[in-house]
């Protein structure tokens, strides 16, 4: 416990309240039941002061929840937390915070337009009602000195890049003195590089004994990395547990889920019958400044063909793809599918047979309140069967639709009726999916489609994806993740500065000349 | 599909976690009245006043006799109108306060109306069909400016809507004061009486005027508009996420006008009765609050068309009961206002309060804090 002088001096801080150190976290026969479904059976875990524990599972598995209950945001319905070995009572997020557990989240809880300094001293259980503003950011200078990592204090949070932000999330945490940090999928909003740099400190953190961290994650890269010990759920129950040392990849995959098939990885035909095209003809999007962001962009697709957007993230593509998607005007130029221009109307979408699986489908393809069997009608509730006459909703005829594609598509939810802001985000996915490639497909706008996803899933998206193209659909697929790209894309296309800067066949091109494009050469 | 023309109810696996929604939906409106109730108590007893004498005398004022029974009704109408036209747009995520100047808009074209065809001896049943869709249109074209304002050009429709309820009741002055002044008017500017062949009859053996039937019908028809058609669905997720809405290439500009005119047009519908079942003209007893009320009433309604129905009626009751209370407690005519405003405040603040608490259901949603 020596390595950072991040202890003591901490402990001189209003909130420290003298905590020092790593120390560990145990769940005992930990149980929470949501209506009829168990999330959560029996689960008792170990992590060790000063561990860095990973928690695998596929979607569904009930991870969220175990890391809720620990938090005190969600009552289990059965066990106990031991902190250091004595049993702590957590009622609300509150009290573990006063615990000295804290818990970053995959999606940001900065206040956009507060300054770095002022979202860390808001973010104190006993910030004062008058601030001093001067003596609080001497000492948030003096605290980032000790970390090891730093972000601007002064900049408004709006501004930081997501990797910056991230750390910020950790920083919060640190300067709150927590010392039992709970991660729920920290990266997918980050690239493998920042990846990498956040994870890595962390673990020399914990390696030093400052702090002890638990990480939920689909990567197994980052577990082989930095992780010293994981346990995997499958289907609310513990399903394993170990030392990463002991334990291959393919240890750790049947664990989370068990000797069941994973999809195959679907063949690639060579000769497709093409459906439609979609063609992009000099368009032009702004953003929200009202500034250019894509720029007269041309671009066709033929049926049976997936191009890959590859591209650092904001140089345009999520523009592009609300343009596309209808969620954006456009500021110039056309969309023409099959020869005929798409304005993105429900007729065009319906006519056209276009369709689209956006990133974020929380944000961007769901409504949260909305039961799970509406969000599937979002499609086809003003067709027959659903509706009589254009304008009378059948619910019965909704809910068996629904009840159909749950169980054609393995979505885990507790019934049709349920919210699907209660589903597991990967769940959350799947019922996009659904909605999205249970009809004949003829174009696809699909972004980033495996954020968040286990393995099984990503596979069983990206199959479908295949799956589509064989059929004759045309498909764009924007992703940051260029892997995927490599894997899926018949034609690659580079997006930089609003551009599209470099196009190639994929059998003609490589890892490399891609990344000079993408870094804007 | 035999199954699908039949079964309406309540699907077999209904699941917990909405009936406990729907149970905090009633119960936490329910509590912030109670809490209102208390605060108000505690107002009137620094006074010293007896509470408990207030309350009673507003159940006997607004319940007590088929005449306060009557009375309460009667006042309810205006209320579930602008309820009504508060909670429609509510459902697609706007906050429309503009049923104030809807209602005035309303009321003061229809008794414009009637002016010429008055003089002219129109038909009074084809006189009054023509009032009501001209205090509609008038009152629905009215809202359907802040609808539109907000999908064009982004204009926020809370600040349009109360903007235009100003300019709604100078445009009445306006013509009140003086085009349409009827010169017998000399107090109280007013428009030339509308005569009482013409007026709105009560509902047979009652002193209830027809607007509470035409309140009812309409509260159940948009209930049925919005919870069962396609219409009512395009504007659930318009309302729940425009950004989803847009990917699904609904037509969320038509659907915002569209909400926004239905809203004026309750509105517009509630000036026509007051003019032509109440004051038998229009002038500035137009002005009276009714459209502020109902944003309140649909407060507590959580925006359900049927639930407006009884909410409405209980505060017509409150304002039954006004003359009541003024000579029995001796209090000014505000006093209701107070209750209305103590009401207001606890029931925003308990709007916080949804998804507080563990036995309606296990916490809602996952990555915010
Ligand atoms: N508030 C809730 N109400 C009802 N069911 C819920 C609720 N929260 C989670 N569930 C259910 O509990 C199960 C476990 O969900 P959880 O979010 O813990 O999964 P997860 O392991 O985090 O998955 P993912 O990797 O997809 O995020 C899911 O089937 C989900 O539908
Ligand atoms: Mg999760």
């Amino acid at each position: 416990m020596t390595a950072l002088a991040l202890p003591e001096d901490l402990s001189s801080h209003p909130v420290a309240g003298g905590r020092t150190g790593a120390f560990s976290l145990e769940t005992v026969s930990m149980t929470k039941v949501f209506g009829s479904l168990v999330a959560l059976d029996d689960v008792s875990i170990k992590v060790g002061a000063g561990e860095f524990h990973a928690l695998l599972g596929e979607n569904g598995a009930g991870k969220s929840t175990l890391v809720k209950c620990i938090m005190g945001f969600y009552q289990p319905t059965r066990g106990q937390l031991l902190v250091d070995n004595r049993e702590v009572l957590i009622k609300a997020p509150a009290d573990a915070q006063a615990a000295g557990i804290g818990m970053v989240y995959q999606h940001f809880t900065l206040v956009p337009c507060l300054t770095a300094a002022e979202n860390m001293v808001i973010s104190r259980a006993d910030a004062p009602a008058v601030i001093k503003w001067a003596k609080e950011k001497e000492e948030l200078q003096a605290f980032m000195e000790r970390m090891p990592f730093r972000v601007p204090l002064n900049t408004v949070a709006a501004d930081l890049s997501a990797g910056e932000k991230q750390k910020l999330e950790i920083l919060k945490q640190l300067y709150l003195n927590q010392r039992f940090l709970i991660l729920d999928e920290p990266t997918s909003v980050l690239t493998p590089g920042e990846a990498d740099e956040i994870l890595g400190l962390l673990h020399d953190m914990a390696r030093a004994g400052d702090i002890t961290v638990l990480m939920i994650t689909h990567k197994f890269r980052e577990v082989n990395a930095f992780a010293d010990r994981v346990t995997v759920l499958r289907r609310g129950k513990l399903a394993g547990s170990g030392s990463v040392n002991d334990l291959s990849t393919d240890d750790m995959s049947k664990m989370m889920i068990g000797e069941a098939q994973m999809r195959e990885k679907a063949p690639r035909l060579a000769r497709v019958e093409p459906k439609s095209t979609i063609e992009i003809a000099g368009l032009s999007v702004d953003d929200n400044e009202g500034m250019r962001a894509v720029d007269a962009v041309n671009l066709k697709i033929r049926g049976g063909e997936i191009v890959g957007i590859a591209g650092v993230s904001g140089n345009g593509q999520s523009e592009l793809v609300e343009a596309l998607a209808g969620q954006r005007s456009l500021a110039g130029g056309a969309v023409i599918v099959n020869g005929r221009r798409f304005d993105a109307t429900r007729k065009d979408f319906a006519d056209l047979k276009v369709f689209g699986l956006p990133e974020e489908p929380l944000k961007n393809a769901a409504v949260k309140r909305m039961s799970v069997s509406e969000n599937i009608a979002f499609r086809s509730f003003d067709k027959a069967p659903m509706a009589s006459i254009g304008w009378w909703l059948k619910p019965a005829a909704m809910r068996d639709n629904a009840v159909r594609l749950i169980d054609k598509y393995h979505v885990k939810t507790p019934s049709a009726e349920t919210p699907i802001e209660n589903l597991s985000g990967g769940n959350v996915q799947r019922t996009i999916l659904a909605r999205e490639l249970s009809g004949d497909v003829n174009v696809l706008i699909v972004a980033n489609p495996c954020f968040g996803l286990d393995f099984a899933s990503v596979a069983e998206i990206r199959a479908q994806l295949i799956d589509q193209r064989n059929k004759g659909a045309a498909i764009l697929l924007v992703s940051e993740d260029l892997d995927e790209i490599l894997e899926l894309s018949d034609r690659v296309a580079v997006m930089s500065g609003g551009q599209i800067t470099y196009q190639a066949p994929i059998d003609e091109t490589d890892r490399n000349t891609i990344g000079k494009y993408m870094a804007g050469h | 599909m035999a199954q699908a023309e039949t079964s309406f109810a309540t699907p077999p696996a209904y699941d917990t976690a909405r009936i406990r929604a729907s149970i905090e939906a009633v119960a936490i409106p329910l509590g912030a009245l109670v809490a209102s109730a208390i605060i108000f108590s505690v107002f009137l007893t620094l006074l010293g006043k007896s509470p408990l004498q207030f309350f009673e005398l507003v159940w006997r004022g607004g319940f007590g006799s088929s005449f306060s029974l009557q009375n309460t009704l009667q006042r309810a109408t205006p209320l579930i109108l602008t309820g009504l036209a508060f909670a429609i747009p509510a459902r697609i995520g706007l906050v429309m306060i503009g049923a104030e100047g809807a209602l005035v808009i309303g009321g003061f074209a229809a008794a414009a109306l009637a002016i010429p065809l008055v003089s002219a001896e129109a038909p009074v049943y084809l006189t009054m069909l023509l009032m009501v869709l001209i205090a509609m249109a008038a009152g629905g074209a009215w809202n359907a400016i802040a609808g539109w304002l907000k999908h064009s050009r982004g204009v926020n429709e809370t600040i349009s809507t109360l903007l235009l309820t100003y300019i709604a009741i100078a445009i009445m002055n306006f013509f009140v004061e003086g085009a349409l002044r009827d010169p017998a008017s000399q107090n109280k500017p007013s428009t030339m009486p509308i005569g009482k062949d013409y007026m709105v009859g009560n509902i047979p053996g009652t002193d209830v005027h027809w607007g509470l039937v035409f309140g009812l019908v309409l509260a159940v028809a948009l209930q049925v508009l919005m919870s069962r058609t396609t219409f009512g669905f395009a504007a659930r997720v318009t309302g729940g996420n425009p950004r989803a809405a847009l990917a699904q290439g609904l037509p969320v500009g038509t659907l915002i006008v569209v909400c926004s005119a239905i809203a004026g047009a309750c509105a517009g519908l509630a000036g026509y009765f007051e003019v032509a079942a109440i004051h038998g003209q229009a002038n500035a007893s137009l002005v009276a609050g009714y459209g502020f009320t109902g944003i309140l009433v649909a407060f507590l309604a959580r925006h359900n068309p049927l639930m407006i129905v009884p909410v409405a009626i209980m505060f017509g009751a409150i304002e039954a009961s006004g003359g009541l209370i003024q000579r029995r407690m001796d209090m000014p005519d505000a006093t209701a206002l107070v209750l209305q405003g103590i009401i207001f405040v606890v029931l925003l603040a308990s709007d916080s309060l949804y998804g507080r608490f563990a036995i309606f259901q296990p916490k809602i949603s996952t990555e915010r804090t």
